[in-house]
């Protein structure tokens, strides 16, 4: 036992191939290019095949890890997929964008000495083969049960919720505000991370599976919750997201110029500006440019302004390089392709032209002092240290809040201090009955695949509801 | 798809009617709220506030001036052809109150925004004057539905071809002198409502604006129709579209419609120039 362990580790962890930094900054396609059957099968031999698996537990949606590795080694991909179908209805989604290195990846036994078998870019590699070769079967089936559950939102959760109830045999429709079906993995997150077809080509698998889509409709406007109920659903599940974004509320954040991170992908991202004139929407193309803020739509702000022609792309973080959010991995992406990091400096205000459009930010710097609430070092401003950095577009990155469109008009609705919907940690229910809430409009902004843990609890609880009672 | 079941072209075909079923919409429509429409795969959420709705019918009616690709494409659409994209109602409704006497300004394709309000403000008990404009009498829309919809209609052209010589402000500060106005609803080009509400302050009524700024989704998640109301940052798509008027930033807003001015342009050049080989 122990001469076969020690054989495995001497594989090394089988890295992705990418494109250049150089040559990526200038496009939209795919960072990541994927494995090779080959090398997936030999990334695949590093697994111990552990008999209590902890990359399981650090799985928020419990798929059988060493299962489906185990199927990649042996080369059967048909087999592999199916496993992790039967825990996880967006594996292509999330071998690209999970933060493995804090789940899977950071609970795996090898990991404690070397490096981590490479579970996310399996799970994409088994899921990309799936896609392109067509061989794969749909999940069974359960019998109808006549149950009808409408969906509110298509993001992570929504996808989530109506693929597992569908396959337990219920009538499921979702309702999604924007055009098309995806929700931030759509409008959110930029091709060159998550390609849209890849998205389109899941929520067809839903479609597939019986799930009926209606685009363009906002509930809460188009239509009420009590007036789908009186509709005939039995069931409602809210997965409308943290889509309200936060500004500075300093002085010239009106210019011209300036956008909201979720108006600047949305652009690029849903809307396709990055093909203007092909497609009609614009966006502001600059050459210099100031993203506020250090999370991973930051950085994928950050990243996306290269591609749209930027000569700078500068990311500005009043906090320092230990306290930043994103991904490390999106931080190493970004750094090679080019964007500059400006730590522990803060925004004071925006400068523009007669024209209204933005020209400069002033920057103040700041210093580390005591851990504030958040348990981290709070930045305090050094007097006097005003100075300006030049822009022609800045992507305010900061966050995102509730957003109250669909929540103010349910006055049944518990709401949080912050706006957020009232929903119970384990089922998902809210304060009004049929209705189950989950991903970012309970948590506040958080990960795609947290998202999805909390849509298959939530279609657990609604699956009980609808067969024994609230 | 969103089927056009009727289209009329107004003020020598440069503002174009589209009658379009939308029966979820047209059910819950209001006074003062509006749409996103998107013709094709590739083109822009483009949001107007709608002219009308049937709810019997289960149609919506936009009018809309073409200054762009995108009102250039929707007016190449014709009746059995239909939008890819509606979305709505989205916005506040106005709020339709019996104050007294009001009086309803209009400029441009701003009066096919007023008309229902106008026609609900008399529905629900006030005195309703309107005023209308135009650059000259060609340009004029909806004249007899104004007329109808107000006990008093007064017109006005820039050029004098038509009604009174001058701006509607001119009529304004008369009707506004002689009567106890208690509301005034203006909507039309910005610097028409930017002067409405200065001359309206002065006699300190209350004035409501409709703002139609560059907006993306419509729902509050873009931030990209954010608008000063007294110094505060507001999102046009769901705080408004409506504002009380003395509280509007209008040189800011005016700014920002400015926005991709540039890249308008060049897609809409584009798109002519298409349209000429094709011919």
């Amino acid at each position: 036992m122990a001469e076969t362990t020690e054989k495995k580790e001497k594989i090394p962890r089988q890295p992705m191939p990418e494109q250049a930094a150089k040559v990526r900054a200038k496009n939209f396609e795919e960072v990541p290019t994927g494995y090779s059957p080959e090398v997936a099968m030999i990334e695949a031999k590093r697994c111990l095949q552990c008999k209590k698996p902890a990359c399981v537990d650090g799985c928020p949606v419990g798929v059988d890890i060493p299962g489906f590795i185990g199927h990649i080694r042996d080369g059967k991909f048909e087999q592999a997929i199916s496993l992790i179908w039967k825990r996880n209805g967006l594996p292509a989604v999330c071998g690209r964008v999970c933060p493995q290195e804090l789940q899977c990846e950071g609970q795996c036994i090898i990991g404690k000495k070397g490096e981590p078998v490479a579970i996310g870019n399996l799970e994409r590699f088994a899921a990309d083969f799936a896609r392109k070769s067509g061989e794969c079967e749909l999940p069974v089936k359960a019998e109808p049960t006549g149950k009808k559950v409408a969906v509110v939102g298509s993001g992570p959760s929504g996808l989530t919720v109506a693929g597992d109830l569908a396959l337990k045999g219920h009538e499921v429709t979702i309702f999604e505000a924007f055009h098309k079906p995806g929700g931030v993995l759509v409008y959110g997150i930029p091709e060159f991370r998550l390609p849209k077809e890849i998205v389109f080509a899941e929520v067809e698998g839903l479609e597939n599976l019986g799930v009926k889509l209606e685009c363009n409709a906002v509930v809460g406007r188009t239509v009420s919750l009590d007036e789908l109920f009186e509709q005939g659903y039995d069931a409602i599940f809210l997965g409308v997201g943290a889509g309200l974004p936060t500004f500075l509320n300093i002085p010239g954040e009106n210019l011209i110029g300036i956008l909201s991170a979720n108006e600047y992908l949305t652009r690029s991202n849903l809307m396709k500006a990055y093909l203007f004139p092909k497609y009609d929407t614009p966006v502001v193309r600059g050459k210099n440019v100031i993203t506020l803020g250090a999370g991973n739509v930051a950085m994928d702000a950050a990243r996306t302004a290269l591609r749209l022609g930027a000569q700078s792309s500068r990311i500005v973080y009043r906090r320092s390089r230990q306290e930043v959010p994103a991904r490390g991995a999106e931080v190493h992406h970004a750094e090679e392709e080019g964007v500059e990091f400006h730590f522990l400096t803060s925004p004071v205000e925006f400068k523009g032209n007669e024209k209204g459009r933005v020209t400069g930010m002033v920057g103040l710097k700041m210093e580390l002092g005591e851990p504030d609430s958040s348990g981290r070092r709070r930045p305090v401003a050094i007097k006097g240290s005003e100075f300006e950095l030049e822009c022609d577009l800045a992507i305010i990155a900061v966050g995102a809040g509730a957003n109250p469109l669909l929540t103010q008009s349910t006055k049944e609705l518990e709401l949080n201090k912050w706006g957020y919907i009232v929903a119970d940690e384990a089922t998902g229910k809210t304060s009004k009955k049929g209705v189950w809430a989950g991903g970012d409009i309970v948590t506040g902004s958080a990960t795609v695949i947290l998202a999805m843990g909390a849509g298959r609890q939530a279609a657990d609880s609604i699956h009980d509801y609808l067969t024994r009672g609230w | 798809m969103f089927t056009i079941v009727k289209r009329e072209e107004m003020a020598n075909g440069t503002v174009v009617l589209n009658e379009i079923e939308a029966p979820l919409i047209a059910k819950k429509a209001k006074p003062g709220q509006f749409v996103i429409l998107k013709a094709t795969e590739t083109g822009e959420r483009i949001p107007l506030t709608m002219a009308d709705t049937d709810p019997q019918k289960g149609t919506v009616t936009i009018i809309y001036m073409v200054v762009g690709k995108s009102t250039a494409l929707f007016k190449s659409l014709k009746v059995g052809d239909g939008y890819l994209d509606v979305i709505g109602p989205l916005g506040k409704p106005t709020h339709l109150e019996n104050v007294g006497n009001v009086v309803c300004v209009g400029g441009g394709t701003g009066v096919a925004v007023l008309h229902p309000i106008t026609r609900g403000l008399k529905q629900v008990g006030n005195n309703v004057i309107s005023i209308i404009g135009a650059r000259n009498k060609g340009l004029l829309i909806l004249e007899e539905q104004m007329k109808a919809a107000s006990h008093k209609l007064y017109v006005c052209t820039d050029d004098g071809s038509y009604g009174h010589h001058g701006f509607v402000t001119d009529v304004l500060k008369d009707v506004l002198t002689k009567n106890d106005i208690k509301l005034v609803v203006g909507i039309g080009p910005v610097p028409m409502m930017k002067f409405v509400c200065k001359m309206t302050k002065d006699f300190n009524v209350k004035t409501l604006v409709s703002l139609n700024p560059i907006m993306i989704d419509g729902t509050g998640m873009c931030g990209g129709c954010r608008v000063s109301i007294g110094g505060k940052t507001q999102f046009a798509c769901v705080d408004g579209p409506e504002f009380d008027g003395h509280q509007v930033d209008f040189d800011e807003l005016m700014l920002r419609l400015q926005a991709y001015t540039e890249d308008e342009k060049a897609s809409h050049d584009e798109y002519c120039n298409l349209k000429k080989e094709k011919a």
